[in-house]
């Protein structure tokens, strides 16, 4: 028994070494792997799988738009970019921080961009801020990236909750009443939502009559509902994004409720927009971008851009890659070099050109919290519009840097390197 | 054996963390083979003691500023005893209701670990703390900055962990859990307790798995409850058969395979799921015996 | 408040037969041929793909006539080619291919029809409420309930009336018996798993006309299904749909009482009853192996 054991296991000793060998043989060609020496490289580590696969694929699309753009007026300090892209996988954390690491050790990217999830963006941000590597979130929500957990090179391009809530809520309050009952998801995004939405409807007078937190991946939210109604709000706003907001809308208008009590919510987006069945597009909500601003100058040619590219109109997503992108651009030229340090102060208060902002306000990076400060769209959801994909009716488009809270009540410190 | 390991890692160069990433899975593997491969039971639902033993680990060092070796025996302690209550309420059970069971135990790990906000950080994952280097009183261990010392010291612990494994394998112990996988109702006869056993071999290999969720934990500076998803322990389960379930170092190469597979075709096409699932549907049609199972026949023949 | 109670009772049940739907399937598969379905969730979610892609043409009622046989096709097909040569084998051998199969499926919807969700046209008149105080009894729950109903009993009608449903019911319990008796085994549990998957195919549409239709639609579902067999039962069908309908009331009770619990008190639910009794409410003995 012995020795047939020693043989096995020196047959697996050889066995073994062998695969290692054709191992390294497949990994090899990665190591070697022949990109341009001279190209500068941005890399995406966002989920292009699982259920927020829409907004990564959104998002990566505006990435690409700019690429395309930087590369034609002569890329980044004259050498070429490339955007080097990975999925960062709607799994845990290890995946995408292993992307990163991939990245940036062996591929050598000088930006790092994602995650539209906020778990995998903060393990992200952990990654970069520990190799110095400028890094951008394009459509990660959690307050704590450009707050309690902010980091000198982290910047984040879609608006914290605070703001969103800020937004919206003087609508709501106008439009609907007072009283307002909350159907939240129960995870950081819609407690730091939730909390923000109470904090504001209170500063106008406002009730909060009740609330419900729901699982996320509730898929029946009539048990809710009925307790909502039972409360006898004057709204009930719907605080539950992308397909949470899907279902619990489309049972709520299969409810009549909407002739009973008004339906609304905060966070609103185009990808779950368009899986409403028409009848239940309604509700006033705020929305992070939107296509149709008549009279901004150069909204149009985005959106001409995007539609020979995809056929659709850009979403608020598609505007996230498409910002991020350029930032890294952009920070590169003010800077005059590729050093994460220098990029990083050069973005601090960095105004977007028109071009890119695509919004009426200005838009620009916050000092001391890098999170960009541009216009939110407050409006209300339509079954038809003025064009096939115009779902949105915008009433209101608020300036994010006047309903941004301060730099104190993010309880951001930022810790620059020496 | 794991000399040589170090060696053709370096070659691969720059990617250390593929490396290390592959010893910890090849460690979660192994550990289930404990169970499915050596006991013949099997669970589909041992990313929640993975997870467990993740998140005690992060929790000792984010809350107590533990070292981490300390954080993660802490870690291990927790998931073990987790096991040994869940074991002992599902061990009447067997063949696919056992494995069903598993698999709605480990979505209520996973529920906890989301839901229990103040103290897991939910969904938002568990940050703000990392590995402390390793204080030997007369040197430091640099395993925070230093990818490659730490996988060597993940490495370390992988050797520790193997070894006991290959000790209790080899003792009476481990050859009556040979006796249950083979035939159930003879080794009953024989007098073999068989409820004790299997419920032990369960214990002993969530133990394991454990330790090599502390070490990913650490590897990662993070931990979020998509750790605890049943993604997770089908991933395992595969790694075990793909290398072969009845070697004992058969999981590790299952594991080295699958990484390293997933990590190259999730960077070429958005389409990896289905090559992924694809490898499951395969290996099960068509390679049952693993890589190992089939070189040893091969050998034979 | 007892209002608010009553109603999340009653509409616990109209949930719960949905649930109860989807783990009838699964239930009939696990039943006879010892395999673990993970793919069902995906077969749902193509069921309801194919009715929505359907629906343009033959509108909702045709769609939802056929698409469940479509699906049930493609389940014989994949049942032929991948599950047959693996009913002798350790159950760890399908649980691994259906896994397997669940990815392939989830990509495969997501590459024809897109990340996004779609949105899924029911006719206008199922739609609104029966009654204004009843609110949440709409047109499409009740017609819900009715189908979930018809399902049920055409199942159980079968199984007790018909020579397929006896054989199904005897190989159930011992297969090796049929099998000497002359039944065509093979034939046996792919008409079998053909009928489980039709059942995956009619809750996916309809399931598209009450949730939102996106390659991830079957999953939420599927843990639901399994918690519904392990406290109904094992072995028992009846055990399923009353697992099933458990589930639901429990669901919107909690929803009264704890909100965010909805989802734990499933898992409570499975826990007791295995501490109390491991075999499932109306489990049968000696299924347990």
């Amino acid at each position: 028994m012995a020795n047939a054991d020693a043989r096995g296991i020196s047959r697996r000793r050889v066995v073994k070494s062998g695969l290692a060998v054709a191992g390294a043989r497949i990994a090899g060609p990665f190591v070697m792997s022949a990109r341009a020496a001279e190209a500068v490289r941005i890399g995406l580590d966002n989920p292009l799988t699982g259920p927020v696969a829409s907004l990564g694929k959104n998002e990566l699309i505006g990435c690409q738009m700019a690429i395309d753009e930087i590369n034609a007026r002569g890329g980044v300090l004259g050498r070429p970019v490339e955007l080097i892209v990975e999925d960062s996988t709607s799994g845990d954390a290890g995946t995408a921080v292993m992307k990163a690491r991939k990245l940036i050790d062996r591929d050598k990217i000088d930006f790092l961009l994602g995650n539209d999830n906020s778990a995998l963006a903060l393990a992200m941000a952990q990654v970069s801020n520990e190799k110095g590597i400028l890094h951008i979130v394009p459509g990660g929500h959690t307050d704590a990236i450009t707050g309690s957990s902010c980091n000198w090179n982290v910047f984040r391009v879609c608006n914290t909750t605070q703001m969103e809530a800020n937004a919206v809520a003087a609508a709501l309050i106008e439009q609907y009443g007072k009283k307002s009952y909350y159907i939240t998801p129960d995870y950081a995004f819609g407690h730091t939502l939730e909390a923000a939405m109470t904090k504001a409807i209170a500063a106008l007078d406002g009730e909060r009559v009740g609330g419900d937190l729901t699982p996320l991946g509730t898929v029946d939210f009539s048990s809710y509902l009925i307790k909502a109604q039972a409360a006898n709000p004057d709204v009930i706003v719907f605080l539950v994004p992308g397909d949470d907001m899907l279902n619990a809308m489309k049972q709520a208008v299969q409810f009549g409720l909407q002739n009973k009590v008004h339906l609304a919510g905060a966070h609103q987006e185009m990808e779950p927009l368009e899986g409403l069945p028409p009848e239940a597009r309604i509700g006033v909500w705020v929305m992070e971008w939107y296509w149709n601003q008549p009279g901004v100058p150069h909204v149009a040619e985005f959106v001409e851009a995007t539609k020979k590219r995809t056929g659709r109109v850009p979403t608020a997503r598609t505007w996230f890659g498409y910002v991020s992108v350029w930032t890294c651009a952009l920070a590169a030229a003010k800077a005059n070099s590729l050093k994460a340090l220098d990029m990083a102060k050069a973005l601090q208060d960095f105004h977007l050109p028109p071009e890119i902002a695509l919004g009426p306000n200005p838009a620009f990076y916050c000092a001391g919290q890098n999170q960009l400060l541009a216009s939110l769209f407050v409006g209300e959801a339509q079954a038809k519009g003025s064009a096939p994909d115009d779902f949105f009716k915008v009433t209101k488009v608020v300036n994010g840097a006047k309903v941004a809270g301060t730099l104190e009540e993010s309880g951001c410190k930022m810790k620059w390197p020496t | 054996m794991l000399l040589f390991a170090p060696f053709w890692m370096n070659a691969i160069g720059g990617y250390t963390e593929l490396a290390t990433r592959i010893v910890v899975m090849g460690l979660a593997a192994m550990s289930l083979n404990f169970l499915l491969g050596f006991t013949g039971v099997l669970s589909f639902g041992h990313a929640a003691y993975f997870g467990l033993g993740a998140y005690g680990t992060a929790m000792a060092i984010k809350y107590w500023a533990v070292g981490s070796i300390p954080a993660i025996v802490l870690g291990v302690i927790v998931a073990t005893i987790a096991a040994m209550i869940i074991g002992a309420l599902i061990i009447k059970l067997r063949g696919v209701y056992f494995a069903m069971v598993t698999i709605a135990f480990g979505q209520v790990f996973y529920f906890i670990a989301f839901r229990w906000n103040a103290v897991t950080g939910g969904d938002d994952g568990l940050t703000g703390w990392r590995r402390l280097p390793i204080n030997f009183g007369f040197a430091e261990l640099d395993i925070v900055q230093n990818d490659r010392a730490f996988y060597y010291f993940a490495l370390a612990i992988f050797a520790v962990c193997v070894a006991a494994m290959a000790v209790l394998l080899n003792s009476p112990f481990g050859r009556s859990l040979i006796a249950i996988r083979e035939n159930e109702r003879r080794a009953r006869f024989l007098g073999v307790p068989i409820e004790f056993h299997v419920w032990l071999s369960f214990v002993i290999s969530c133990l394991f798995v454990s330790a090599a969720g502390g070490l990913y934990a650490l590897l990662n500076n993070f931990i979020d409850p998509r750790a605890l998803r049943v993604d997770l322990s089908g991933n395992l389960v595969i790694m075990a058969v793909l290398g072969g379930m009845r070697s004992f170092w058969g999981p590790l190469i299952g594991a080295a395979i699958f990484v390293a597979l997933q990590d190259y075709v999730s960077s070429q096409t958005q389409n990896w799921m289905s090559v992924i699932g694809l490898v499951f549907v395969l290996v099960v049609r068509f390679f049952p015996r693993g890589v190992l199972g089939m070189l040893r026949t091969g050998a034979k023949a | 408040m007892s209002q608010v109670v009553l109603f999340n009772v009653f509409n616990g049940l109209i949930v719960g037969a949905f649930y109860a739907l989807m783990a009838l399937g699964l239930s009939l598969i696990l039943n006879l041929s010892g395999v673990i379905n993970f793919a069902h969730g995906g077969f749902l979610a193509l069921g309801a793909y194919l009715a929505y892609t359907l629906i343009p043409y033959i509108g909702f009622w045709g769609a939802l006539i056929v698409a469940p046989p479509l699906t049930a096709v493609l389940g014989l097909v994949i049942e032929w080619l991948l599950i047959r040569p693996l009913y002798g084998k350790d159950p760890l051998y399908s649980l691994l291919l259906t896994f397997g199969l669940a990815y392939i499926f989830e990509d495969v919807t997501r590459l024809i029809w897109g990340a996004q969700s779609v949105p899924f046209q029911v006719p206008g008149w199922l739609m609104s409420s029966l009654s204004s105080q009843y609110f949440f009894l709409t047109g499409y729950r009740v017609f819900m309930m009715i189908i979930v109903a018809a399902a049920v009993g055409g199942l159980f009608a079968v199984l007790k009336y018909t020579r397929l449903g006896m054989r199904i019911r005897a190989g159930t319990r011992d297969l090796d018996t049929v099998s000497t008796l002359g039944v065509n085994v093979r034939v046996l549990r792919s008409l079998n798993f053909g009928i489980g998957i039709y059942m995956a195919g009619l809750a996916g549409v309809l399931a598209a006309g009450l949730l939102g239709l996106s390659p991830t639609i079957g999953a939420n579902l599927i843990m639901p299904s399994f918690v519904a067999i392990i406290v109904g039962g094992l072995g028992s069908l009846l055990g399923t749909l009353i697992g099933g309908l458990m589930i639901g009331v429990a669901s919107g009770l909690a929803a009264v009482y704890f909100p965010s619990a909805t989802e734990a008190v499933i898992y409570v639910m499975m826990a007791l009853v295995l501490l109390v009794r491991p075999r499932g409410l109306l489990g049968e003995e000696g299924r347990l192996h």
